[in-house]
This record gives structure tokens, sequence and C-alpha cells, in this order.
């Protein structure tokens, strides 16, 4: 696996588009800071920017990836090598480039403008770790969308669909839920809402870090508990990681059945 | 020559009268305060050396200045009040005072002051206290730098910092209160002036406004206070230049301003509140030069609140810059800076081209179901404020600021 793993991250190395991906991330940093040159302002922009345009790369990107790679992939299949690390290569080869991607180009500006010295080093953090998640969710998706596909056309609406469902149609219907049965204690289904979905997820964990004096507005003891606390950190990525889990576990499943 | 030894003896009597100077120790003549201040008369000096005098119950009625040395401690072993001030002119310096009585029926203070006029209270460090210094109809006297150290746990059973009571024109000056009830409490207590205190960690309000006008407070720091600072009933009250900070909580405000007429709101800080300024029922207020930063709501408008004016003000990162929960708006937004303002100045002349409307959609909803607010930064709450900015349906038409600064501004 992992010399499948080496192959595919050397391709998409050599690869344009990964050049194209870290160059925007690095060029949007330091337009950020050379705009406004404060590290904190920066980066709330940033998290805006990332839990909309991670996700969306990553399907994209997972996806391409999967259907262009398909004749290396029969290739492979030929050979006496487990199906599941043949898969898995794959795509922790294209999560982990453009995870990379995504670290060096907000993580080389960020630290010529003195990162480093400044006490928001923990919120940059979080945010370099909610994009890998993001990342690897998102492609671990693609993936499996991609083995359950195999019209390269459906495949790709699939993937750009499920994004658009989690970035905005999700939390339409979750905001319209919650107005609709306003009379019910709602703090319960509210949080458990956003546990299924992994960009509200995300976002969670950055609101935790901004926003935390409006959410401590709300009465609900419930919510008081969440967010008062660390629990709500814990929590929050206790689910990322069951949500890398779950398609990663499906690309395993799916590609020992599948028949090619 | 009889009549002018006469007057000489005279002139020494009265001469020693005034400055007669009695000494408080343990190793004196005198051994206690009561003891001194029954002995001393009206405009003496009472010097209280360093040491520890079991005392409560301490009746000063006559104009006495009362200086303690090296802070002498004076221990109410919990059995009711320290001191009683029933007379005019009576100054108190520099005294160590601890374990004031807690009482359910009567309001204890270390330091009371009585129906009296012209008194000065300064340099006095109160500890385990119930209620620290209170002015009951006293006036014209000054608090200053006094050190007051609670250890309260629940509203029921603990006092007021520096409490006043149909007392006017006084001035509360560089005093620091923290873990109180209500750090400074007015009522009914008019022209007073309240400058360059700290008052912070208390249980419920850093400083309390109750049917008392005319006052101005300046230049103070309310901080991680249970509720804030509430000013409520009270009429042409001057806030300037203070700091509000780190008020959290779900009914935490910097500020809760309620039925509040003709006030003067400028110059302040409000930083990381749950809600900055909570307005309820109040008319005619200047807000000026007010940075918000940070806060959750950097104001909300319950309603009944009529004609105020928001003036040059710097809204900074709020979560919600405002919230309004009718549709009817009577108060002006003019030529304030918006970090959330999304237009452009062409002209360059320094104000916006486009108006701003400084309420969103979403703080409607967030009003209306509570539990939406974990909806926040969502990219489809983004796109349903967006079309609510463009064609106003549920927030107030009216509102908008048609001067936004388009730099922070500094004054």
């Amino acid at each position: 696996m992992l010399k499948i793993l080496k192959y595919s991250f050397f391709d998409l190395m050599r690869s344009r588009w990964s050049y194209v991906y870290f160059s925007f991330y690095l060029l949007l940093s330091f337009v950020l800071l050379f705009l406004n040159n404060d590290l904190s302002k920066a980066i709330i922009t940033l998290m805006n920017v990332i839990i909309v345009l991670v996700p969306l790369i990553g399907s994209i990107f997972g996806i391409m990836y999967y259907y262009n790679s398909r004749e290396f992939t029969e290739l492979l299949l030929a050979q006496p090598l487990k199906r599941s690390s043949i898969f898995l290569g794959q795509y922790l080869g294209v999560a982990l480039s453009l995870s990379m991607s995504l670290v060096l180009g907000l993580g080389i500006p960020f630290g010529f403008y003195g990162l480093f010295k400044s006490n928001i080093i923990w919120d940059f953090a979080l945010l370099l770790i909610t994009g890998t998640f993001l990342t690897l969710i998102f492609s671990a998706l693609a993936f499996s969308m991609g083995l359950n596909n195999e019209n390269k056309i459906k495949g790709f609406g699939y993937a750009i669909l499920l994004w658009l469902f989690m970035a905005i149609i999700y939390d339409g219907v979750f905001l319209m839920s919650l107005i609709m049965f306003e009379d019910y204690p709602l703090d319960k289904l509210s949080l458990v809402g956003i546990m299924l979905n992994p960009i509200d997820l995300s976002r969670t964990l950055i609101l935790l870090t901004l926003d935390i004096s409006a959410l401590l507005g709300y009465t609900g003891a419930v919510f008081k508990q969440f967010f008062g606390t660390n629990l709500g950190l814990l929590i929050s990525f206790a689910m990322l990681s069951v949500w890398v889990v779950v398609p990663i576990w499906r690309i395993t499943y799916k590609s020992k059945k599948k028949d090619f | 020559m009889r009549a002018k030894l006469v007057l000489w003896v005279l002139i020494f009597m009265t001469y020693s009268g005034i400055s007669q100077t009695i000494e408080v120790c343990s190793t004196c003549r005198i051994t206690s305060l009561s003891q001194g201040i029954a002995m001393a008369n009206p405009k003496d000096t009472i010097v209280v050396k360093k040491g520890t005098y079991l005392e409560h119950n301490i009746k000063i009625d006559k104009p006495l200045v009362i200086v303690g040395n090296d802070y002498p401690v004076i221990d109410g072993q919990f059995k009711g009040e320290v001191m009683t001030i029933i007379s005019d002119g009576v100054t108190i310096d520099g005294l160590f005072i601890i374990n004031v009585g807690t009482s359910y029926t009567e309001d204890y203070a270390a330091i009371r002051v009585k129906k009296s006029k012209n008194f000065v209270i300064q340099n006095v460090v109160l500890e385990k206290l119930f209620f620290g210094i209170y002015l009951e109809k006293s006036s014209y006297g000054k608090v200053y730098h006094n050190k007051i150290v609670g250890d309260a746990k629940e509203e029921y059973n603990s006092g007021n910092g520096i409490q006043l009571w149909y007392s006017n024109h006084i001035e509360i000056e560089h005093n620091y209160v923290v873990h109180v009830r209500d750090g400074i409490y007015l009522e009914f207590s008019d022209d007073c002036l309240i400058k360059n205190n700290v008052s912070s960690m208390n249980l419920r309000y850093g400083l309390h406004f109750m049917f008392s006008n005319n006052d101005i407070y300046k230049n103070n720091t309310f901080e991680n206070n249970g509720a804030g600072v509430a000013v409520m009933f009270s009429k042409k009250i001057k806030m300037l230049n203070n700091i509000f900070r780190e008020n959290w909580g779900t009914a935490s405000y910097g500020l809760l301003l309620k039925e509040i007429n003709d006030a003067e709101i400028i110059g302040n800080t409000f930083e990381e509140n749950t809600i900055g300024i909570n307005i309820e029922g109040s008319n005619r207020i200047v807000y000026k030069h007010n940075n918000f930063i940070k806060n959750g709501w950097a104001i909300k408008v319950r309603g009944a609140t009529y004609s105020n004016h928001f003036i040059e003000n710097n809204f900074l990162y709020n979560s919600f810059d405002l919230a309004y929960n009718s549709k009817v708006n009577d108060n002006s937004f003019d030529m304030n800076f918006w970090s959330n303002y999304t237009g452009y100045d062409l002209n360059k002349d320094g104000i916006g081209d486009v108006p701003h409307r400084p309420i969103k959609l979403f703080s409607y909803i967030v009003n209306k179901t509570p539990e939406t607010i974990i909806l926040l930064r969502s990219l489809f709450i983004d796109v349903i404020d967006f079309s609510e900015k463009v064609s106003p349906v549920f927030t107030p038409d009216n509102l908008v600021d048609k001067k936004p600064i388009i730099k922070r501004i500094a004054w």
C-alpha cells in the first residue's frame, strides 16, 4: 500500500493542479496578510474560505483522480496485490498531497508574518487541522462515489451534488426544521444536527474559538455544557475522525466486492 | 493685663482643641478606637497605630480625623457593623477593616455614613465583608482610593461594595472592588461622580444605578462581572471612557440600559461581552466614539427605544452588530465604522458610497429561535443575509447607516 501511496503521491506532486492549489492558498494568505497585517483577522477570513472551498476541491480532485487513474488501477489489479491497498494507497496519495498543499500554502505566509511569535498559534493550528480533516473526508467520499459509479459524468455530478448538499442545502433544511419545531426543546437536536455534517462540524470548531461570547448568550444547559467546556472540542474532533473512518471503510468494502 | 491673659488662655485652649492628637495602640493609654473617640473633642485627630483591634459598632458622632498608621486591623469578629459615622466632617484614612457581620434583616456595613456631610473615606482596605462602604442620606463626601475584596458566593447573602442610598454629590474615585454582589450601587443618588474605579468579578453588577439622575461615571473598568453594568430608571447620566470587558453569560451585558433617558455614552470600549449594550425603553441617548470589539451582540435593542443616535462608533468583528426585535425603528445610525461593511468608496471622501444595513436577517431568526445560533457563519446563512440586505422584508427597512466610514475611526 505504501508503494502505491508513494506512486500516487509523486504522480500528483508532478501534476500542475497541485501547484495551482498550493499557489492559490499561498497567494490568498499573502494577500490577506499584506492587506491588513493582522494575523487574527486573516485567520477569520481564511476559516470562512476553508470550510467551503476545501470540501469542494477535495471532492472534485478525488473524483477526477479516481477516473483518471483508472487504467493504472486496472494494471495494478492484474498484479497480486490486495485490492484494499490499491485503492487506499491511491486515496491517501490524493488526500495527503492536497493536505500538504493546504498546510504549506497557508503555513509559509503566516510563518513569514511572525505566527510563531504570536498567541494565535492555536487558532491557526485549528484552522490547519480542520482543513486537513475536511480534505480527508471529502476525498474519501469522492472515491467511494467513484467506486459506485462507472459513468464519469454521473460520478462527477454526485460528488458536486454531495458538496452542494453538505455546504448549503443541509443548513437550509436544518434551519427550516429548527424554525418549524421551535416550540420543542431543540438544543439536543441541533447538536446532533451538526454532528451529521462534517462541514457544520468544522464550522462549530471555528465558532468555539471565534464566537464563544455569542454562543454563551443562549440559555440551554446542553449548549452551555457543549460550548462552555472542552467537551465540545473533544466531541467535534471525535466525530470528525468518525467521518474520516466511515468513508474509508466504505472504500475498502466496495473495492473488495466490485467487479472490474 | 488680666483681659489679655484670659485672651491668651482662650486662644491656647481653642488652639489645642483644634489640633489635639490622640494616639491609639495596644501599649498606649488608650487601647481602643471607641475609647479614643469617646475622649476626643471635635476636630481632633486620632492616630491608630499598627495592631489588631477587636471592635465593632464604633460610633463616630463628632467631626474627627481617624488615621491608621501602617494599616491597623479593625476586626469586627462578624458581630455586626464595624463603623458608623453620624457626624459631619469625618475623615477616615488608612484602616484595614475585616470580618463584618452578615445579617438577613439588616445591612451591616464596614463603614456606614448616616445623614452626614463633608466626609472623606480614603485608603481603606476592606475584607470579609457584608456591605462595604454604605452611604445613607449623606452628601458632599468623597470615597477615594479604597480596596474592597469580598468573598461573595451567593446573591442572597452578600452585600454591595460601595452603596449609595439617597446620597447626593458624592465623589467615588480610584477604588478597587472585587468579589462582592454589586461593585458600586447607587439608589436615589444624584450628581455623583464615579471615576477611575475598577470593579470586577462581582456576582451581579459591576456598577448599578437605580433612580439616580445627573451622575457621571468615567474612566472606570468593569470586567468579568456576573451581569455587567446596569443603569436603570435614571435620567441624564454621562458614561464616558469606560471599559466593559468579558461579561459572559446568558443574562450578561457589558451595559444594560433600562428606562434611561437623555444619557450620553461616549468613548467607551465594549470588548468580548455576550451583549455589548442591551437597550430597553431608553430614549434620546447619544452613543458616540465607542468601540465595540468582538462582542456576541454589539447592541441589542429590545423595544420602546426612540430617538437614540449612534454616531462615529467602531463596530469591529462582532458576531452580530445589531439586533432588533421589532420592525419599527426610530433610532439613527450615522458615520459609524462597520468592520463587515462590503461597500466601496469611489470618490475617496472616506465615506462609503453604498449605505450599510447593520442588521442581519439571521439576527432576527436567532431572536425567534435561539437554537439556530449554531448555524452562525454558515454559507446558507450568508446567502439569506445577502438576499435580505438587497431587499429587506423582516428587518426595519429604514435602519441604515447612510454614511458608513471606510476606515476605523480614531479620535
